[in-house]
């Protein structure tokens, strides 16, 4: 047992650090640093910038572009990443739709679609939830009638983030509605958004800002190649899709990224003579927070050591405590920067009707509020905490 | 990185595995607890013959060559069996101030008893005002000819009443917080001038008050400069508390999970409740964090860097504190009444988890500490 990096992880990390630091332009990094939401084009900057280095989508098969890396050496590249404020390729893309296509895909929707999906050129977006099958996503109801060498598909799906930025959907659609289980009788299938009958409504969520939609399904004609793998096998696909997101899921280098920021401003802003920094109470309720996010990677860490002895198709159980753990502590970092905000996290910059004012208070302050209102939804979306702890009672405490 | 054990580590782990099944069920660790020291003098020599009370010291010492990660994996197996031996005291606390402070004349003197079972040391260091603190000293040391003096009171003395050697700091000069003027010096627990009263601790093990008067004593390493030793040694002893605790309460986890699926009531086992499922899952995740920061806490109790050791130290005591008071609050809970009896084991872990997190620095104090050091994340 040795639970140092060796000296070649350690060098694999500098030269990580050094290309995110030199390749990625320092606006887009400072935004995401700031907590503010990337554009569309920013997004495919920094994606485009990865991809030509080949740091795009390294746990891909070889062939399409993925690097023979070991658990480790993903794990310090999704940290150095994270820790280095560079917003991350599009999970749709790189932990979703591609490695499903890679893995069930036909030759012709591998060569269609994972180079253009690897750099961006396609922007996916993941229609899987629907207004009655949210945590039991097996009841979906949108349905795929197969008609000569199309389906048809009707439905409705929502929560689709960033459908309003989206190229193409991957669906989940049921294609045989008198299957015996309802986990059956599931088709994955690929849509190009810009097919007649489909229809997106942006939702606005809490901090005002729209990252979600509806889509609606009418009458959308999708030819047969578009199905991914087997008829009916989509439940299957659907699994290993989100078995696929396991060491990042902590989003530990965001925490820190995030602690780091917050140790910033706690020195600028001031209680009476005092910097917020040096307040005893704030200081502890800071480091108390620093303490379970060093438990939390030590515990990612273990379970990236453990990657190498499990079959990488399977999920790993204990990936639901670093989403549990992980969501919690990313929502306390949002706190905490509204205790170091304190008052100014009041006023609300009007997204809808834009205004021209300057900003009220100081400028960090404008991202508090949101950030806090926004990130609940981290302990909500893929799989919320409650199905993570029936994951965890089920497969590893036996109940 | 690499979290597996070695070929060596897993025989070590087996082998003391084994003799605790064998050995260390509840009812006979009662059996043990009632005789006159406290402990088993038949298992100390079990430990002796696995090469468990050399483990830490070198083989030139007469040792095993074992590491903090070694240590570590035994006192998780003792956690788990709530061993009342002590190992603690003489090996671990002990073994470590003897490996930073002994001369190679006094290592030679103590370390073949130790390992084979025949020498029974403790660590004289908290007095009455000290609460956590390692430098606050009243006791006093004074030459005499080549040897020391030494005169005080010094309190819960883990095992000070079953040691026949004792390891006492003592101020030989300085302002009873001052950081330089300590020493650590041997005492013979049979010499003059030194009277003991042993007692019963809250957790089934065993400790006394310790009074010194003139008593003679032998300095080990340098007799004004021990502190910065105390410190590396204090670090050693959380990383094998820690350790410790991570043992204590996977038992104690083991056996909530277990008895929600065995209790029956409304004609089903309590445990086919989400809601007793759900907390059960919070314990777990709780135990695993807290495992996670025992390994980095034996990773960094030896970190060269005398800052981050401590930051680290800090962080480890805390994350065990938290972890294990939720535990051990909750497994008494799900157990219902039974959990609050002597008669059944999972008690008995939550007071030894009780008495961890409060000793040695509680959780407050090594939050405030380690607050104060700006916590873990550089600016």
């Amino acid at each position: 047992m040795d639970l140092r990096f060796t000296a070649e992880e350690n060098a694999f990390r500098e030269r990580m650090r050094d290309f995110f630091t030199t390749q990625i332009p320092a606006d887009i990094r400072d935004q995401v640093q700031r907590g503010e939401h990337v554009s569309r084009d920013q997004q495919v900057t920094a994606q485009r910038i990865m991809n030509a280095h080949g740091l795009a989508v390294p746990h891909w098969p070889a062939e399409w572009g993925g690097q023979d890396w070991t658990p480790v050496q993903l794990y310090i590249y999704q940290d150095e990443m994270q820790q280095n404020c560079v917003p991350a390729p599009l999970g749709f893309n790189t932990n979703m739709v591609g490695p499903v296509i890679a893995q069930f895909g036909s030759d012709a929707q591998k060569k269609q679609f994972l180079p253009a999906t690897a750099n961006l050129d396609i922007w996916w977006c993941q229609g899987f939830s629907e207004p009655g099958a949210g945590s039991d996503l097996a009841s979906l109801r949108t349905t795929a009638k197969r008609d000569g060498d199309h389906y048809v598909v009707n439905g409705q799906k929502t929560w689709t983030t960033l459908a309003q930025y989206a190229d193409w959907i991957f669906c989940l659609a049921r294609t045989d509605p008198g299957a015996a289980k309802k986990q059956q009788g599931i088709s994955f299938i690929l849509i190009d958004m810009k097919t007649p009958g489909i229809t997106v409504r942006p939702i606005q969520t809490l901090e005002g800002g729209v990252e979600v939609n509806e889509v609606w399904f009418d009458d959308v004609r999708v030819p047969v190649e578009n199905l991914v793998g087997e008829e009916n096998r989509g439940w299957d696909y659907a699994k290993f899709l989100l078995g696929n997101e396991r060491t990042g899921i902590a989003r530990v280098g965001v925490s820190k990224a995030r602690i780091r920021r917050i140790k910033h401003l706690a020195a600028l802003e001031h209680v009476g003579d005092r910097a917020m920094i040096d307040e005893p109470h704030f200081r502890e309720k800071l480091a108390a927070v620093e303490v379970e996010l060093k438990a939390l990677e030590m515990t990612q860490l273990r379970v990236v050591a453990d990657e190498r002895k499990r079959d990488r198709a399977l999920p790993n159980p204990a990936s639901s405590i670093l989403k549990i753990k992980g969501s919690e502590l990313q929502q306390a970092t949002t706190e905490l920067l509204m205790d170091v905000v304190g008052p100014y996290i009041l006023p609300y910059d009007d997204h809808e009707h834009g205004s021209n004012e300057p900003p009220v208070g100081p400028e960090y302050a404008a991202e508090a509020a949101p950030t806090y209102f926004n990130w609940r939804k981290i302990s909500i979306y893929g799989g919320s905490n409650e199905i993570q702890r029936n994951i965890v009672a089920k497969a590893i405490l036996g109940f | 990185m690499d979290f597996d054990l070695s070929d060596e580590q897993r025989l070590l782990k087996d082998s003391v595995d084994r003799m605790l099944a064998d050995r260390y069920g509840f009812e006979a660790r009662k059996g043990y607890r009632a005789a006159p020291e406290g402990w088993s003098r038949d298992i100390w020599a079990q430990f002796a013959e696995l090469g468990l009370l050399g483990l830490p010291f070198t083989e030139a010492h007469g040792g095993f060559g074992g590491g903090l990660v070694d240590t570590a994996m035994v006192m998780e197996a003792f956690g788990r069996a709530l061993v009342v031996e002590p190992y603690f005291a003489t090996v671990v606390a002990c073994g470590a101030l003897l490996r930073h402070a002994a001369s190679e004349a006094q290592m030679e003197t103590l370390v073949p008893g130790i390992a084979a079972g025949e020498r029974v040391l403790a660590y004289a260091q908290v007095e009455r005002q000290s609460r956590h603190s390692l430098n606050d000293i009243m006791t006093r040391a004074e030459r005499d000819g080549d040897g020391w003096r030494i005169t005080g009171e010094k309190s819960l003395v883990l095992h000070g009443d079953s040691a026949d050697t004792l390891l006492v700091t003592a101020r030989t000069a300085g302002q009873h917080r001052e950081r330089h003027g300590i020493g650590l010096f041997l005492v013979s627990a049979d010499a003059p001038g030194v009277s003991r009263r042993g007692y019963p601790t809250q957790d089934g093990l065993r400790a006394a008050e310790i009074s010194l008067a003139h008593a003679p004593a032998e300095a080990l390493g340098d007799p004004a400069e021990a502190l910065p030793i105390l410190e590396q040694a204090n670090d050693e002893m959380l990383a094998a508390l820690c350790a410790e605790a991570v043992g204590v309460i996977t038992a104690m986890h083991a056996m909530t999970v277990d008895y929600l699926k065995t209790r029956k009531q409304f004609g089903r086992a309590i445990g086919e409740n989400q809601a007793l499922q759900h907390r059960a899952v919070d314990m777990y995740v709780s135990l695993e964090q807290a495992r996670s920061m025992a390994l980095y806490a034996a990773m960094m109790a030896s970190d060269p860097n005398p800052l981050e050791r401590q930051r680290a130290m800090h962080a480890a005591k805390v994350q065990i504190g938290r972890s294990g008071r939720h535990i051990g609050q909750e497994a008494i809970q799900l157990h219902g009444g039974i959990g609050v009896t002597m008669e059944y084991a999972v008690g008995h872990h939550f007071k030894r988890m009780t008495m961890i997190e409060r000793g040695f620095g509680d959780t407050d104090s090594h939050l405030a500490a380690l607050a104060r050091l700006g916590g873990l994340i550089a600016a």
